[in-house]
């Protein structure tokens, strides 16, 4: 709450730093502004940059460092005999307990010793508070003045802004790298402590998965096997069916929009077809668990075969259809990236339109169709909602689309839902999943973005 | 001069209409609205069969619309209407009963832009005698491509790369695969807008010589904005302005002596 009021306070300042910039590069040339450098509205940047970027990064230090210096201090001045004989998870049980009292809320244990530090904890927790509204505020205030100092009419405040905003720019996608980069990281770090445990090879050609380890040793059936390749047998071919879907029916609808329907009804289809890319995953999953599967089942059980009601069948339908989008509107952008001096040609020729078509737009746009294609497998693999519902527990290594199996992301979930200890073969052995999942949609959006890119430079 | 369009069509300066002979393509009376924009209004003219006719005029006026009515390219555009007839040897090819893929065989077509097939070079001529069925055998096909692209005058440049694609090749040899490209279908007429507008001074008068050499066996129609192209290269000129059929004569007449003010502000540059 005072750290809200506080980013207030600067705020105000940093509105005056604005006004105060403007009015003085005005006031330095007598009213002319043309002969600034920049514009008065750049000063007035420049000014409330000056206020806002050190106050701001005073604030975020203190913020950090202020939890960590109390706690230190604290700790520091409880009785040394107190702490003397205790193991560190007591001392963290105290200081737990001290900020507790401190905030008034309910301790695991009141002592004096406690009570007393609580009372310094609080008091100093006041004093930091204060000095830190008054040096932050104070930061803000004197580069205010120390900015305007700086303004003359030859200031480059424009040049100054921009570059200000360009590393505003880089800042922020740097985070979106560095999170990349951590994630990428931690996936193998912690898959390396999992192969420790489990050979490199026994997860990756293994062909028996079954997770449970044992909890005492005269445990059956628990011996924990690890062998990856059911799951990716089973992700591959719910992919593989999920494509059988999607591609001629994205294909055959992006064909009909791009080359036969009228404007009226493309602009009438096309959002239609994107609301699937809208739908929530876990809608398709439902409507797959629930209705198709079911109806999988009973159509099969009419002609005497035998589905499973979690067949890999059902789910891969039902990814097919969510991912018909990915491959209509790519492929719809491609077709119609094909130059229509490409028709042109072919009709003037006398082919039909159905001939063009084939011989003349799908190639020129295959390259870019193959990329959609890829792309929508890749999104496939990694999807995860639909085969949690409608796809099994089991890991069957089969090629039967009407068994039930299982995909690695089905596995991921059920390892890491619920409690878990988190140095188990079991737990880590998802992360070693979850590393060869990224590496393989990686490579597919590697490859497609790179198809999809050599196409789009065959036409400029 | 005025760049209003007159409100009824002015009647056609010189002889639009030939006097003697037949004419290969004969127009009557053509309209062509795109919606409710009137782009042709009510044209008539005689092209005769073995001779280059040229159409000129400023930008917008209509020379690309009536000349895609000529091989029916506009029922490609939704929004296009037609009316009027228009007869090739006497044949109304907006009847009903006409194949619009027989008649683009028999018409060919060059487009502004060299818009060669991204396929190889003998691919992009084989592809209309291959959808058209007109060989038999391998060995047939060889010899088409061969002989549609010497016709081209392209044969020596490119009989060493035949399987390389044809978007590899400079401008004027695109266009000029083009023009094999159209030949290769054995049309009798063949219409090109602005052959050589994305053409250096070289190619162009290389193209300009191959369409007087083309002259003996086919009919050509020309779409031209240069002047001293549609001089050298034609024996008759049309001048369209505004959608109206203003002046249509000897190429030679129409430029040294033209009838019309329109058409004389025209070719002497003073507008357009
Ligand atoms: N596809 C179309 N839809 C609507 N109007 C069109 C279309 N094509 C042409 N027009 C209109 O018809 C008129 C004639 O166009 P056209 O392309 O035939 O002119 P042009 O004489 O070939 O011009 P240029 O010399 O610039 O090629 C123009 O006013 C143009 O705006
Ligand atoms: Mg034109």
């Amino acid at each position: 709450m005072q750290t809200f009021m506080l980013i207030l306070a600067v705020g105000a300042l940093i509105l005056i730093g604005f006004q105060v910039g403007h009015r003085r590069s005005v006031a330095i040339v007598g009213g002319k502004a043309s002969q600034l450098h920049s514009l008065p509205g750049y000063h007035g940047f420049y000014i409330a940059l000056w206020c806002a970027i050190p106050a701001l990064m005073v604030m975020a230090a203190w913020l950090v460092m202020e939890p960590i210096l109390l706690d230190s201090a604290v700790m520091a001045s409880l009785p040394a005999e107190f702490t003397a004989s205790k193991t560190d998870a007591q001392l963290s049980l105290i200081l737990n307990d001290i900020r507790n009292i401190a905030a008034g809320n309910i301790a695991s244990e009141r002592s004096e010793v406690t009570v007393l530090a609580a009372q310094r904890y609080a008091e100093w927790k006041q004093t930091s508070l204060i000095a830190r509204v008054i040096v932050v505020l104070a930061v803000a205030a004197a580069a205010i003045v120390y900015a305007r100092r700086r303004i003359h009419p030859g200031l480059r405040a424009r040049n100054a802004v921009e570059n200000v905003i360009k590393t505003l720019m880089i800042l922020c996608s740097l985070i979106a790298i560095l999170t990349t980069v951590g994630i990428v990281l931690s996936l193998l770090f912690e898959s390396g402590r999992f192969f420790e445990k489990v050979p490199f090879t026994d997860f990756l050609f293994g062909i028996e998965w079954s997770p449970q380890t044992a909890l005492r040793k005269d445990q059956v059936g628990s011996s924990g096997a690890f062998g990856a390749i059911p799951l990716f047998g089973g992700t591959f071919l719910i992919s593989f069916i999920a494509l059988c879907v999607a591609v001629p029916i994205g294909l055959m609808t992006a064909i009909y929009m791009a080359e036969y329907a009228s404007r009226k009804i493309r602009s009438a289809v096309k959002p239609v077809v994107e609301i699937l890319a809208g739908v929530p995953t876990v809608v398709y999953g439902f409507f797959a668990a629930l209705t198709v599967a079911p109806l999988f089942r009973d159509t099969g059980a009419v002609f005497g075969i035998g589905i499973s009601s979690e067949s890999a069948l059902a789910a891969g339908v039902v990814m097919g259809i969510m991912i018909i989008p990915f491959v209509s509107s790519l492929s719809d952008d491609v077709i119609n990236a094909v130059p229509q001096s490409m028709r042109d040609g072919s009709y003037g020729l006398g082919a039909t339109r159905s001939e063009t078509i084939r011989k003349v737009v799908l190639p020129a746009a295959l390259p870019g169709i193959v990329g959609g294609v890829l792309l929508a497998a890749s999104r496939a693999i990694g999807e995860t909602m639909i085969v949690v519902m409608a796809a099994g527990l089991a890991a069957n290594l089969t090629a039967n689309p009407f068994e039930a199996v299982s995909t690695v992301t089905v596995q991921v979930v059920t390892l890491l839902v619920g409690d878990q200890e988190f140095d188990s073969a079991k737990t880590l052995a998802a992360f070693a999943l979850g590393l060869v999942l990224f590496c393989i949609t990686l490579l597919l959006n590697v490859i497609a973005l790179h198809v999809v890119r050599k196409y789009r430079e065959q036409y400029e | 001069m005025s760049t209003e369009q007159r409100p009824v069509p002015t009647p056609t300066i010189g002889i639009p209409l030939m006097t003697d002979g037949t004419p290969k393509v004969a127009a009557r009376n053509v309209n062509v609205y795109y919606g409710d924009k009137h782009a042709i209004r009510d044209v008539s003219m005689d092209i005769s069969q073995r001779e280059v006719t040229a159409f000129i005029g400023p930008s917008g006026c209509g020379k690309s619309t009536f000349l895609r009515c000529l091989n029916r390219m506009n029922d490609t555009i939704d929004i296009c209407r037609i009316d009027g007839r228009i007869a090739i040897d006497d044949q109304d090819i907006y009847d009903r009963k006409m194949d619009v893929v027989q008649l683009r065989a028999l018409v060919g077509m060059v487009f502004q832009k060299p818009n060669p097939f991204p396929k190889s070079i003998f691919e992009n001529i084989a592809y209309g005698p291959r959808i058209h069925g007109l060989v038999d055998h391998k060995s047939d096909l060889d010899q088409l491509v061969q002989s549609s692209l010497e016709r081209a005058g392209l044969w020596k440049e490119v009989k060493d790369r035949l399987d390389q694609p044809g978007t590899g090749l400079s401008g004027g040899q695109q266009q000029r695969l083009c023009i094999a490209r159209a030949i290769a279908v054995q049309p009798e007429i063949i219409l090109m807008d602005e052959p050589c507008s994305a053409l250096d001074p070289i190619a162009t008068s290389i193209v300009e010589d191959l369409i007087d050499e083309l002259r003996a066996s086919y009919t050509i129609v020309i779409v031209t904005h240069s002047m001293s192209q549609a001089a050298r290269v034609s024996q008759k000129t049309a001048f369209f302005h505004l959608g109206d059929l203003v002046e249509f004569d000897e190429t030679e007449k129409l430029f040294t002596n033209p009838q019309e003010q329109r058409t004389q502000d025209y070719v002497t540059g003073r507008f357009g």
